[in-house]
């Protein structure tokens, strides 16, 4: 029983810690008043361009760097076909969607079975000779220890920095952000470059980090329960991180109870995410419309 | 920043409609060979297998024909929520529904002759799919969930239904280890067209596309979508049953969705197996944004596809790309034309 919460635990935390970034990635966004369904095909650029820099250098570093870096470059084509060209942004985000399931599959093909040691594990001197919870929390890879940092982070840079006000004066109410001098389209740009960067960590730290392999799609909709995961969190950096813990949890419970040999069919346990992202959506999406930045998925049109 | 070109508006000529199409595709092309180039595949080669393979033969057509049928079903299944604004992204869930529920009729009917249990199952397969969409429907009625994002999370949700049930509660036991059902009874297959694999499924597509054609311009529904669509609290303060709309049209477009799941299970695979659809319903989404829904343009969006999804098996085969690939094409066709239309909301 111990080692089933010790490992739910860690699960929870490793699984999570894309999800968190995902997340981030989708609120960003969405502070800037654009939903970006294209996610899943960032995070996919992001975990291919990690997974072959990985190989190709052998470096962690350089692949996770390598992956932010792609990730928000390829999150410029969804940036100006709806910021620049006004395209409807449901739509860009899901051809976005499938332009990264396909360039994944066309750059990934050939290291399809590659083996890389990936990021390398952490264990925090003395915190993790810690009696019960030492190895659950402190025996991680870098991006791990990262993620609430960087959530925190957000959290302040968005409410607690005159660009982080501008971001959400946009998302709000773009019209009076640009009568109070502000420029919607530059914010927006800008919001979805931190998205990318942030979509393609998340994904490196499936391919590089927890996999250490390349698979085709292996973000399974991860994107889009980060979607969901926004609205759980009302929008909010740091109930992110209670958001992702829990989701991060239902995608470990599987892993776990295989481990213990329970009867139930592993996939039936592999729909608990998706259908706890629906449920958690129904009961608390309607109640929460009023957290949503006000001009969500309107796009600011200049002065016309 | 320039002003945004004319908007394709809807009445348009169907002529005007397919050069639309036609435009973008070309120049979408273009793009794709810049793609191929950069991964030191030669993209000549590429379109002479994807073209030849496709419109080269009379084999090779009659491929494009079967790849079309699903994917002129799953766009029909987009379009229709789509004229009152909603974002059907679930196609391809509410196809393994349709498909899982045909099963279970090939599975338990099989001993009835083929008149009783093909109506049967292609009843089963719309009504499966049907109720997949209509969750969905209704949660966005309650103003709960958005469509889009529910449909979405619920095609993960179909697709790990149909690998329990063929790994799990129907596995053929004859069927050594493979993750199938057994075979269904010659009475469960839709007939096909001569020697070729073109089969009756065309046929109820086409005929979805005319009935939805007609329901759209000729009815007194279709012109309440119409209301809607222009204007949803207007149309509610004159009285229309808008939710009642929401779930109906999210209904039948799953139906139509499921319909093509009963299609590939009976007349293609003969059995369930995981390897249902190379993602149909996400195709057929495409399609009918690219068609902007008009019944016309669905059906050549749905050729124009049908020809890079055949394309792509080819280009797997001869080229050693995966057959994913092309899903890029399909994307950049969407990002020109999304670029060049201004935003529709």
């Amino acid at each position: 029983m111990l080692g089933l919460a010790r490992g739910l635990l860690s699960g929870a935390i490793v699984s999570g810690t894309p999800l968190l970034y995902a997340t981030l990635a989708e609120l960003i966004s969405e502070r800037a008043g654009i939903v970006n369904l294209g996610l899943e095909g960032v995070m996919l650029v992001g975990a291919v361009v990690g997974f072959v820099t990985c190989v190709a250098t052998g470096s962690a570093t350089l692949a996770v760097a390598a992956a932010a870096l792609a990730g928000a470059l390829f999150n410029m084509i969804f940036a100006f076909l709806v910021i620049s060209r006004r395209a409807n942004p449901l739509a860009t985000g899901l051809a976005l969607m499938f332009c990264g399931v396909g360039l994944s599959a066309l750059l990934g093909a050939p290291y399809v079975g590659s083996q890389i040691s990936g990021l390398p594990e952490i264990p925090v001197p003395v915190l993790t000779d810690l009696p019960l919870v030492g190895p659950a929390l402190f025996a991680h890879d870098a991006l791990v220890y990262l993620a609430a940092p960087v959530a925190t982070l957000l959290w302040w840079v968005l409410f607690f920095t005159r660009w982080g006000l501008s971001l959400r004066a946009v998302g709000e109410n773009p019209v009076a952000a640009f009568a109070a001098g502000r420029s919607p389209h530059r914010l927006q740009y800008q919001a979805l470059v931190v998205a990318g960067i942030l979509g393609g960590l998340a994904g490196a730290h499936l391919s590089v980090g927890v996999a250490k392999a390349w698979a085709e799609w292996m973000t399974a909709g991860r994107g889009f329960i980060a979607v969901a995961l926004v609205i759980f969190s009302k929008w909010h950096p740091l109930r992110a991180i209670a958001g992702a813990l829990l989701f991060g949890g239902a995608i470990s419970l599987q892993l776990q109870m295989q481990a213990l040999g329970v009867p139930i069919s592993a996939f039936l346990l592999d729909m608990l995410p998706y259908v706890l992202s629906l449920v958690v959506l129904a009961v608390w999406g309607g109640a929460r419309r009023h957290a949503a930045p006000a001009s969500l998925g309107r796009v600011f049109r200049g002065t016309e | 920043m320039t002003a945004p070109p004319e908007s394709a508006t809807l009445g348009i000529a169907w002529r005007a409609r397919l050069t639309s199409i036609a435009t973008p595709a070309g120049l979408a092309l273009v793009m794709f060979a810049g793609v191929l180039l950069a991964f030191g595949k030669n993209p000549i080669k590429a379109y002479v297998d994807i073209f030849g393979s496709t419109l080269g033969s009379a084999y090779g057509f009659s491929e494009t024909l079967v790849k079309m049928t699903p994917l002129v079903l799953t766009a029909v299944a987009v379009a229709i929520p789509a004229k009152i604004w909603l974002i059907n992204v679930g196609g391809e869930g509410q196809l393994y529904i349709g498909a899982i529920f045909a099963t279970w009729g090939a599975l338990t009917f099989g001993h009835l002759p083929a008149w009783l249990l093909l109506p049967l199952m292609v009843a089963l397969g719309f009504l499966g799919g049907g109720l997949w969409g209509l969750v969905a429907g209704l949660l966005r009625a309650r103003g709960w969930v958005s469509e889009t994002i529910s449909t979405l999370l619920m095609n993960y949700v179909a697709i790990l239904s149909l690998n329990y049930v063929v790994f799990g509660p129907w596995k053929d036991p004859e069927g050594v280890n493979y993750p199938q059902t057994a075979e269904f009874a010659p009475s469960a297959i839709l007939p096909v067209l001569g020697q070729s694999r073109v089969h009756l499924g065309l046929a109820l597509g086409l005929l979805a596309v005319g009935l939805f054609a007609f329901f759209a311009s000729r009815t007194r529904w279709g012109l309440e979508m119409r209301a809607i669509g222009g204007n949803a609290d207007a149309a509610r303060r004159n009285g229309l049953p808008v939710g009642r709309y929401v779930i109906g049209l999210m209904f039948i477009g799953g139906g139509l969705a499921g319909l093509a799941g009963m299609c590939e299970v009976s007349a293609i695979q003969g059995r369930l197996r995981p390897s249902l659809s190379p993602g149909y319903g996400y195709t057929g989404f495409l399609i009918s944004w690219m068609a902007s829904g008009h019944p016309l343009g669905i059906l050549g969006a749905a050729f124009l596809l049908a020809v890079v999804t055949a394309g792509g098996d080819i280009l797997q085969m001869t080229q050693a790309i995966p057959g994913s690939v092309v899903n890029i094409l399909m994307a950049v066709i969407l990002f020109v034309i999304l670029g060049r239309r201004p935003g529709e909301r």
